[in-house]
């Protein structure tokens, strides 16, 4: 220990810690100030950027004992009694969706503006390009630091809210560091800290031998689980027929990171334990492979073949014969293991409180979380409380649990609060991917350009557990033909277990990948046609009254047609412009290796769960104090439902929405919503927000005796009802309030309609459809096999925006996240445990994004809109694979297309002439 | 031992070192990342305090760039077109952050296989001042980096300084680094070449370094000597690449790595052929 002093936001302050201690824990710990987030622990990702005598440094890379004498700037100090105006720019354009990477964007920001007051996008990127985003795509960013003048965007008037570019609610809080995420949560009583010592082989038997000599040692040791002590179920798993994942392993581990024991007591005492101390003798297991799993020992007795489940669509006749002058067209591709990399890893807190336990965690999913851990527990799910944290991004990974078991279990058995937070490298190693798939495909076209019939076959890699691997297997042969109508249909898919991690759930649940291969198939068809890529997709899209291949008949708001119609200008000028560029490139004196090319990609994005009952319900109450109180169990893990829950709940009541305050998540004060997932919370539960606003509405208008068509206004104290030049003015202070000091209250219940899937896949398996059309430019450096990616275009048919900034930031970081799918996202189990290994695009890598909002009223939706949280990320990859094949020749086949893989297609390309 | 000291003269941080091996942090940004969530190693000799050892300075025969020059202080140095190299491999160690805390010299210690520093320090001959009680030696950097992750540098000596030599004519530094994105990117491959030119604008002689192609840097003395004499241009000479060892790994095979190298050989040959007019 020493005791050292610096100025901290210009005050000075003494610090006793040991001087080589991470400054970044040293902020949070002893000084509270959690606004410095720690994504990495290893300079990788820039969320803990402090500013050290005016200059940007990563407090996980400086020690204590440096900054004696010096200055540290944190976010906590931009904002002493109002907002900065860098900070007042992030949220009038949207630069912060989850947030956690906000504070340091905004500490390298203010110091490139305190050197730089105007920068241009090329001192930006420079400036921020150390601090990751998995968000945004960053193009909010840049924007916002290029507008640092920016002022607050204005509140709607009652009843103005849908459609207006409203700032995020929550926004503030991510702003100035105040927002709590799962490692900035503490308990307000003394805490254990629990640690999960974990598989480092993928298949192993394992012995746990004897502990007495661990707790000897350590005499700071309050206990060692093992899955003897799990006190309910072992097992637990997103589907009632899938529990299958152990809490803690039990003699075997189906693979690396898989929690075998797990150690509790205080965190010094955990930190001096050494792993080699835990007494466990492994027997390696040879590792069942993608490659070869089917004809591998079965990894879990209800999956013989390791076949976890498939999934078939079939329509018309897949095997009639194609009409004279067809043109036939196929493909094999193959993806890889994608990581979340949400730039918070898992964290949180369990406290028991009598016969309860509170879980304060971050999660996509409160209701599920609550029904899993009392099933743990052994106890009853109203003994379980779920207060969810802010979550640092979550994209489906968030949607298993994590930490949670463990804390639970813990907290449960000890009596004492017990503390989780997973290190970069154990979040990576031990959490949900993305499926990796391989994938064959065919399809025929007529010579009148439409398509005839498509097959497709994709078997998914699903890791050592079940997870959300059937949700994928359902999914994707209802959208595996693509947007388009194809009357000859055979879709099929297998979930396959594997000793990789569990794959899950990940933005679009198996559909990107599915579209690559779709999307390849629509350009061969369209080039051996002789047609436009653009024009052969317009005549086959689908249309309103369309009958897709589950049988289902669209309505008027299937718009793929107005999306394409879009980009057709675009899409025009710049194939021209990529041509005038090769042109040009291509003479005798000027032989650069850089070929252009512009790709299409086109999506349809079913929003909600696959044939299976998805409710929300929303609560809403007026307060005594004349306060509206939206109820809402829906997690906002930086999407914006939070938001737009409010926007679409005020229109709904005709209330401003500033008069409208949020509970949100927590399982004691708020009704399931269901969990943040396939694009469904504007859709589902917006539904019944404004359903729960309506019928609050009905109940002030009813006692006040008013009309349909009365004014409310909302005053402290009370609401006055207006109509015509009639008012009346209901008091609250003298009515009963119930616990939450709601004097009215009202609940809003919506239930897509869906009907099962028959063995054919027919059926209607969800209750709307999003579309998208995108188009982008790459650059290819023929002679490395770089690409980048110039600019891109996006179409997207969203019914109706509730919150245009909103829904442009998903799709800006859909596009980002399609974009690392494509060209450098691979997770290989135990190689790339850390961001430095695993790459996601930083903001050099995300091009300027041109997005056309095309709104096409849903019938069911809350006020027209549907989902947009998946579709982007769904067109972007086969936008740039295609690009990528517009411009050399050459089709990449397995994806991320990293340099290597595109040189060795140009090259096998020019060595066997086009295919 | 005290775990953890943080001296102010290079005297007592020697004396420090002559007691017992310690493990050395100056910007902390290879060491904490080789710690994810665990306590340093002890015990720790923090040389952040010691004195003028920061400002790289121009010298009579060579420019000096002492062991608390960070990246960031590379790209504010006032230094000639013989450096362009280093400085833009300076602009694409990590990220700002990195930059303002990172040392080249801690770069060099690190000794990584992909370590961007190195092919340049090759290229520019440097050589490494270690100071010990015992006394001062100079080694090449060739001979101070011995493998992955292994250097010369003897427990109780610490690596105070990099000496420059100033060439006799125009020089001039290229670097050219391959990574998939655009910024925080370990290099797939690197390759640094400093060229001094004559008068009528040959290059005189040649140092060419190729990094993250073998678990050290290496040079290519045959395309050196190729160069000697000629005009720089991209198609100059098939290089040979035989000295190199690249080896599979989550980034590119090694037959890509060989593939890219000699692509960014050709183009580091051109990049000197086109900013020649910047060699002093």
């Amino acid at each position: 220990m020493s005791v050292i002093g610096f100025v901290l936001n210009g005050r000075p302050v003494v610090a006793t810690a040991p001087p080589a201690q991470r400054l970044a824990t040293v902020l949070r710990d002893a000084f509270g100030l959690t606004g410095t987030k720690i994504g990495c622990d290893a300079g990788d990702c820039g969320a803990c950027t402090v500013l050290l005598d005016g200059a940007p440094v990563c407090a996980c890379l400086t020690s204590l004992g440096q900054v004696e004498g010096r200055a540290i700037a944190t976010v906590e100090g931009l904002a002493a009694e109002r907002l900065a105006p860098l900070q007042r720019a992030f949220l009038r354009h949207g630069a912060a969706q989850c947030g956690i990477c906000t504070p340091g964007m905004l500490m390298a920001a203010v110091a490139l503006l305190a050197r730089t007051p105007h920068p241009d996008e090329a001192a930006i990127a420079d400036a921020l390009g150390g601090v990751l985003c998995r968000c945004t795509g960053y193009r909010a960013i840049i924007a916002a630091v290029a507008d640092a003048a920016a002022t607050l965007p204005a509140e709607p008037e009652a009843g103005a809210a849908v459609g207006a570019r409203v700032a995020r609610r929550d926004g503030v809080e991510k702003v100035t560091g105040r927002e709590r995420f799962g490692a900035d949560a503490l308990p307000a009583e003394p805490f254990l800290t629990v640690r999960a010592v974990r598989s480092p082989h993928p298949h192993a038997r394992f012995v746990i031998g004897d502990l007495a000599p661990l707790f000897a040692a350590h005499p700071a040791l309050v206990r060692v689980l093992t899955a003897a002590d799990v006190p309910g179920s072992l097992r637990y798993g997103i589907y009632a027929t899938g529990k299958d994942q152990p809490v803690l392993a039990e003699g075997r581990v189906r693979h690396r990171g898989e929690p075998v024991c797990a150690l509790v007591g205080p965190a010094e005492a955990l930190a001096a334990i050494a792993e080699a101390e835990v007494p466990i003798t492994w027997d390696p297991l040879p590792p069942v492979r993608f490659d070869d799993a089917t004809c591998s020992e079965a990894l879990h007795a209800h999956a013989p073949g390791n076949i976890l489940c498939r999934g078939r669509v079939r329509a018309g006749d897949p095997d009639a014969a194609p009409p004279p002058g067809a043109v036939h067209a196929a493909i094999a591709i193959e993806t890889s293991f994608v990581e979340h990399a949400y730039v918070e890893p898992e964290a949180g807190y369990a406290r028991r409180v009598g016969e309860r336990i509170e879980i304060i965690a971050c999660t996509q999913t409160p209701y599920m979380d609550r029904d899993e851990i009392a099933a743990i527990l052994g106890i009853r799910p109203e003994q379980v409380r779920i207060v969810p944290t802010a979550v640092g991004g979550g994209f489906g990974g968030k949607l298993d649990l994590s930490v949670q078991p463990l804390i639970a279990v813990a907290a449960w058995l000890t009596g004492r609060p017990v503390r989780m937070v997973y290190s970069r490298p154990e979040s990576m190693a031990s959490t949900t991917k993305r499926h990796p798939a391989r994938i064959r495909a065919e399809a025929v076209a007529g010579a009148d350009g439409r398509l005839f019939s498509v097959r497709f076959h994709g078997d998914f890699n699903t890791g050592a557990y079940a997870s959300w691997g059937p949700t994928v297997a359902n999914r994707v042969p209802v959208h595996a033909t693509g947007p388009y109508a194809v009357p000859h249909v055979l879709c099929t898919s297998a979930a396959i277990h594997t000793t990789d991690p569990p794959a899950g759930a990940f933005r679009g649940f198996g559909v990107p990948q599915a579209a690559i291969a779709h999307e390849a198939l629509m350009d061969a068809l369209a080039d051996r046609l002789g047609l436009d890529a653009l024009e052969f997709r317009l005549r086959n899209a689908l249309r309103p009254g369309c009958r897709t291949p589950t049988g289902q008949v669209l309505g008027a708001d299937a718009a793929l047609a107005l999306c394409l119609e879009a980009l057709r200008p675009r899409w025009r000028a710049w194939r021209d412009e990529a041509a005038a560029f090769n042109a040009a490139n291509r003479g005798p004196e000027r032989l650069g290796p850089e070929r252009r090319g512009v790709g299409i990609g086109c999506m349809w994005y079913g929003i909600g769960n696959t044939s299976l009952s998805n409710p929300s319900t929303m609560a809403i109450g007026l307060a005594r104090t004349g306060r509206v109180v939206l109820f809402s169990g829906a997690v906002d893990i930086g999407q914006g439902s939070n938001t737009v829950l409010a926007q679409i709940a005020a229109d709904a009541l005709g209330a401003p929405l500033a008069a409208i305050d949020l509970v949100t998540g927590d399982t004691d004060r708020t009704r399931d919503a269901g969990k943040t997932s396939a694009s469904r919370q504007t859709f589902v539960s917006g539904s019944a927000a404004r359903l729960a606003a309506l019928a609050l509405r009905a109940e002030i208008l009813r006692r006040a005796n008013a009309g349909a068509a009365a004014r409310i206004g909302f005053l402290p104290g009370a609401v006055q009802v207006s109509e015509g030049t009639e008012s009346s003015l209901l008091a609250l202070e003298t009515l009963p309030a119930d616990a939450d000091g709601m004097v009215l209250r009202a609940e809003g219940h919506f239930d897509p309609p869906t009907t099962p899937l028959d063995e054919d896949g027919q059926g209607i398996p969800y209750a709307s459809f999003a579309f998208a059309a995108q188009i982008a430019e790459v650059a290819v450096d023929t002679a490395l096999g770089t690409v980048t990616v110039r600019r891109i275009a996006a179409a997207h048919e969203v019914g109706r925006a509730i919150n245009p900034t909103l829904v442009e930031g998903q799709i800006h970081g859909g596009i980002a996240q399609g974009l690392g799918l494509a060209l450098m996202e691979e997770y290989v189990p135990g190689r790339t445990d850390n961001l430095h290994d695993y790459l996601i695009p930083t903001i050099g890598d995300v091009p300027p994004i041109e997005v056309t909002l095309i709104e096409e009223p849903d019938p069911l939706g809350p006020f027209g809109a549907k989902g947009v949280g998946e579709p982007a990320l769904v067109a972007t990859a086969p936008a740039i694979l295609n690009a990528i094949a517009a411009a050399t020749g050459a089709r990449v086949t397995r994806v991320p297309a990293t340099p290597e893989r595109v040189l060795a297609a140009i090259r096998a390309a020019r060595d066997g002439g086009r295919a | 031992m005290d775990a953890w000291l943080r001296p102010t003269s290079l005297a007592d941080a020697l004396a420090a070192l002559a007691a017992g091996p310690r493990v050395i942090l100056a910007g902390g940004t290879d060491l904490y990342p080789s710690h994810v969530a665990r306590p340093l190693p002890g015990p720790i000799l923090d040389i952040t305090a010691l004195p003028d050892l920061r400002r790289i300075e121009a010298h009579p025969g060579y420019w000096r760039i002492p062991c608390l020059a960070t990246w960031s202080d590379v790209i504010g140095a006032d230094l000639p077109a013989l450096f362009d190299g280093l400085r833009a491999a300076a602009r694409q160690v990590g990220g700002v952050q990195v930059q303002n805390a990172g040392t080249v010299i801690g770069n060099l210690c690190n000794a990584s296989p992909a370590a961007d520093g190195i092919p340049n320090l090759l290229a520019l001959d440097a050589t490494v001042e270690l100071a010990s009680r015992a006394g001062t030696r100079h080694l090449g950097v060739a001979d101070f980096v011995q493998g992955n992750r292994r250097t010369a540098r003897r427990p109780d000596e610490l690596a105070v300084a990099l000496r420059i030599p100033r060439p006799a004519g125009p020089a001039l530094g290229v670097f050219e680094k391959l990574g998939a994105r655009r910024y925080l990117v370990i290099s797939i491959t690197m390759v640094a070449v400093v060229a001094e030119f004559d008068p009528a604008g040959r290059i005189r002689r040649a140092r060419v370094a190729v990094g993250a192609c073998g678990p050290r840097a290496l040079r290519l003395p045959g395309l050196e000597a190729a160069l000697a004499g000629r005009r720089p241009e991209p198609d100059l000479v098939t290089p040979d690449l035989a000295p190199l060892a690249p080896i599979d790994d989550v980034r590119a095979s090694a037959g890509y790595r060989l593939q890219a190298t000699e692509e960014l050989l050709r183009r580091a040959l051109g990049a000197l052929g086109t900013s020649r007019a910047r060699a002093a």
